[in-house]
């Protein structure tokens, strides 16, 4: 019995060629008896491996995942090692599920306040002149505290970045011919909240694009395949989904969306249309639940802003008493993600480790009690961006710090 | 021979235009188009949408009332089909009630500003909103099975359930954009355009 199996491992491999059987044979005899006697085989050297594939995947070593709840689904910031999202990992925010849209019946309409309405198929936009461009993506509510155990995919996992393609919207505008008097457009996605936003002219000339393609393939369903809205640097809600409609107007269209949601208290007033995304950071190594120990720790992270580039990122080791340049990680983008490490010697004494980011316009990275001082304690979760800490103790366990300013 | 200078000045050029590039790449804001040949006027690209085309999905609702249906509806009417159609998601009054985790927003509460939860009555600045997100996307597991009338009752509803309008109100493209919403005068627009200031 033990002879045979062993001739039919053989034979198998004599299917490689037979130039080489006869150098394999010996080495695979061997071979098989270690696998006869159960010790593990984990020499890659002597042993080889499956074949060119279809579809790559990951290694089985490697299992990051996105954490989903009802209505949104997060990235592992923690597992990321520079400013590219992978695709699978973006994080999601949906209304009303993932609608599945046939690319050939796909149509974009664009109307209202032009010379000529007019509808785009797929193909039609991938003719335009076609424009890739890095940028981050970030829900408005991108921010959770509360508790030590959380991770920076629990904190801040509603962002990701990747390199998008498409047609600038401003190449659209100029084809359907946009009259002088119009100041704002509608956008409308095509599931079944039929989302719509108001989003300025202005943005759609500057920057807005129409974009089919992320990081070099097509769209990911969850990202708006075939087709989304792209407004690098505003809230993620904006950048319609799935989009099927644009209206050019002279006002906006309040909806629902504009106003009783994406809004938020500021003293007694409700503050509305903040697009942009304010500059923010995370260090994403260490973080809970890893371990550090003593000696020298490269801490890393993340830093953006909705409003250019990010000039500065500074670490503080002790609390919140010193601050230091980290180092920013070329490249740095407009509007995108931007890494940064900074080298530390940690003498094993207990801490806390703070990033602040600093953009081009000169706005630093505001402390909780900053905010809540500016916009007081009923200012909900929309658009609050504070500086985070997490806690070193002396075991070198890394736990979040939470802090409260709800009233 | 004679290419070679030639060639000495092709560098010189291509070191002059990646020069240039390099400093219109600085420009934080505008990503950089460059093509070989002038843009044309159109590309040509698409066709014009027919007027049914542009009917069949333009279904969004203005402030001014502009997008608003024909038709009419009132809270009697409304009500009878939110029982049917809304309550088992929204709770049976709409408001908010102790202890009970609904598996959808509270629609109806009161119109001071500090109250909680945020509903129609405290938060929503404009009236025709209503109208626009029942029509678009309720509800939830039926999207856009409603008629015009129902939808114009169901506002109606809502708007007199949150103590805005009377419960006889009749709603329709005229009377609809003309509720003042108590929520309005606390919205201001976001003035921030970045530099050292917290706000
Ligand atoms: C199957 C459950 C369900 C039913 C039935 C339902 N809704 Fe909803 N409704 C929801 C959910 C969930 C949301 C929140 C959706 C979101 O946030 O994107 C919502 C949101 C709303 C909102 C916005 C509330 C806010 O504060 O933003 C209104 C208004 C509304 N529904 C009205 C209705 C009406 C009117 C009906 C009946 C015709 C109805 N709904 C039926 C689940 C439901």
């Amino acid at each position: 019995m033990r002879e045979e199996k062993q001739n039919k491992k053989i034979s198998r491999r004599t299917l490689l060629g037979g130039v080489v059987a006869a150098a394999v044979v010996p080495v695979s005899t061997s071979f098989a008896k270690y696998i006869q006697i159960g010790l593990p085989v984990d020499d890659p050297t002597k042993k080889i491996g499956p074949g060119p594939g279809k579809l790559g995947k990951r290694s089985p070593f490697e299992q990051p995942f996105k954490k989903p709840s009802d209505i949104s689904s997060r990235t592992p910031l923690q597992d990321l090692y520079s400013t590219i999202t992978p695709s699978d990992l973006h994080f999601e925010r949906h209304h009303a599920g993932i609608p599945n849209i046939d690319p050939q019946k796909y149509e974009m309409l664009i109307h209202g306040m032009v010379n000529r309405p007019m509808k785009f198929t797929l193909a039609d936009l991938k003719r335009f002149p076609s424009v890739t461009r890095t940028c981050f993506l970030e829900c408005a509510g991108n921010f959770r505290t509360g508790s030590e155990n959380m991770t920076p995919q629990d904190i801040l996992g509603l962002t990701s970045q990747s390199e998008w393609t498409g047609v600038m919207l401003s190449t659209i505008f100029r084809e359907v011919g946009v009259e002088p008097k119009a100041t704002w457009f509608l956008a409308e996605g095509s599931d079944a909240a039929v989302m719509t936003r108001s989003v300025p002219l202005s943005k759609g000339w500057d920057d807005a694009m129409i974009v089919y393609a992320q990081n070099g393939e097509a769209i990911r369903p969850e990202q708006g395949y075939p087709a989304r809205l792209l407004l690098p640097g505003w809230e993620g809600n904006m950048n319609i989904k799935w989009l099927r409609r644009i209206e050019i107007s002279d006002e906006p269209y309040m909806t629902r969306e504009e106003t009783s949601k994406y809004t938020y208290p500021v003293k007694d007033k409700i503050r509305m249309f903040s697009f942009e995304m304010d500059a923010r950071s995370i260090i994403t190594f260490p973080s809970f639940p890893q371990k550090v120990e003593r000696g020298w720790i490269e801490i890393r992270g993340l830093a953006w802003t909705g409003r250019g580039r990010v000039v500065k990122v500074e670490v503080s080791t002790d609390a919140g008493r010193t601050w230091n340049d980290a180092q920013l990680q070329e490249p740095v983008l407009s509007k995108a993600h931007t890494y940064f490490r900074y080298l530390w010697q940690w003498n094993g004494l207990a801490t806390e480790i703070l990033s602040r980011a600093v953009d081009e316009t000169g706005y630093t990275q505001p402390s909780l009690k900053q905010l809540a001082d500016a916009r007081g304690t009923a200012s909900g979760g929309y658009h609050m961006n504070p500086v985070t800490a997490w806690q070193i103790r002396t075991d070198g366990s890394v736990l979040f710090k939470p802090e409260n300013w709800k009233s | 021979m004679k290419a070679k200078p030639l060639l000495f000045f092709a560098c010189l050029a291509l070191v002059g235009l990646l020069a240039f590039t390099g400093g219109a790449s600085q420009s934080p804001k505008k990503p950089q188009i460059q093509d070989t040949v002038k843009w044309p006027a159109k590309f040509g690209f698409g066709r014009t949408a027919t007027a049914q085309e542009i009917t069949a999905w333009d279904i969004d609702v203005r402030p001014d009332g502009k997008g608003l249906p024909l038709g009419q509806g009132n809270a009697a009417a409304g009500k009878a089909i939110y029982a049917l159609k809304c309550a088992a998601c929204h709770g049976a009054g709409g408001a908010e009630q102790p202890g009970v985790k609904l598996p959808a927003p509270v629609l109806v509460g009161d119109t001071l500003a500090k109250s909680k939860p945020k509903s129609i009555g405290n938060y929503w600045p404009y009236a025709t909103t209503i109208f626009d997100y029942i029509r678009r996307t309720m509800p939830y597991n039926l999207p856009g099975s409603l008629t015009d009338n129902e939808v114009y009752s169901l506002t109606a509803y809502l708007l007199s359930a949150n103590k805005i309008i009377k419960q006889e109100t009749v709603l329709n493209a005229q009377s609809l954009p003309k509720i003042v919403m108590p929520a309005k005068r606390l919205f201001i627009i976001d003035d921030r355009k970045g530099g050292p200031e917290i706000k």
